[in-house]
């Protein structure tokens, strides 16, 4: 029985401290006024945010003796993912120029975003 | 044999991967759902490797078992800096800053393992590769000193992934 009630506070643990983040993260996006700062906020989210609450859910699936493993695969596929969706988020504020300009690289011409073919860079200057 | 074994399994790790993933959805072991894993992850492997023509050489495991183990306790460790400039540190006073990581990594899956940490770590975004992919793009939201920053990405992530992929 006190083990079903440690596990109990264990689940409402995870899910306080998983709120907490989530909530961060929502006040975050709001806070912040730039493009590139707004994409910091998600990524916590989708890291201890989520994983806690998929913790929860794993641990309560224990608790009630329903194991379940489904969680870790969800937070494998988020953090495979994630990354990519920020990424491209900040390859459009480049390519928009939302942002500050970027430094050049130290080796190569210039980001790849940025390296337009030369036809078109002069279609562009033709347009403006 | 071997021939025949690496036309099989041109990615032996993928098909691991396909195969253990295919048991945790069934959400029980059994025989059964095991060699099924094991056919899925071949087909699956097999089918796409024409997208996949260059195999990494070596892969070591037991290190990226540890490195995934450092980069759980630093997001872990990041969150709570970043929850904290979230909540305390105004905008006006925020100082966000690009950086330039200079890549010494050459593998494709190296560099995407790279992009992918700095990014799950909150506080640090990976933008962009340069356009021959000598170096990486970073955007950190809040900093003093960008130049300490790239240090800890080399030191830290960098020089353990050349031992992954060496």
């Amino acid at each position: 029985m006190s083990a079903d009630i440690i596990g109990t506070y264990a689940v409402a643990f995870c899910l306080l401290i998983g709120s907490f983040f989530t909530i961060v993260g929502v006040i975050g996006l709001l806070k912040f006024n730039t493009p590139m700062s707004r994409l910091h906020a998600p990524t916590k989210v989708g890291t201890v945010g989520i994983g806690m609450l998929l913790a929860a859910s794993m641990l309560h699936s224990f608790v009630i003796g329903q194991t379940s493993i489904h969680e870790l695969l969800i937070m494998g596929f988020l953090f495979v993912t994630a990354p990519i969706s920020a990424n491209f988020i900040a390859k459009v504020n480049i390519h928009r120029g939302d942002c500050e300009t970027p430094p050049s690289p130290l080796q190569d011409d210039t980001w790849s975003t940025l390296n337009t073919p030369q036809e078109d860079r002069k279609n562009e200057a033709a347009g403006q | 044999m071997k021939r025949a074994f690496l036309w099989l399994v041109p990615h032996p790790f993928v098909t691991l991967l396909l195969a253990v993933v295919w048991i945790l959805l069934q959400n029980e072991v059994s025989a059964g759902m095991v060699v099924f894993g094991i056919i899925l992850g071949i087909v699956i492997s097999r089918g796409t490797s024409i997208w996949w023509p260059n195999t990494p050489k070596s892969f070591r495991l037991d290190k990226m078992v540890t490195y995934s183990v450092m980069v759980i306790w630093d997001i872990l460790v990041a969150n709570i800096q970043v929850a904290w400039i979230v909540l305390t540190v105004p905008n006006a006073k925020l100082k966000p800053a690009w950086i330039v990581v200079p890549l010494e990594l050459r593998q494709p899956e190296a560099i995407t393992v790279l992009a992918g940490t700095i990014t799950l770590t909150p506080g640090t975004v990976s933008a962009d590769l340069s356009d021959e992919g000598h170096s990486l793009l970073v955007h950190v939201l809040h900093t003093d000193d960008p130049d300490a920053v790239r240090d800890d990405i080399v030191n830290r992530y960098q020089s353990r992934l050349k031992e992954i992929f060496v």
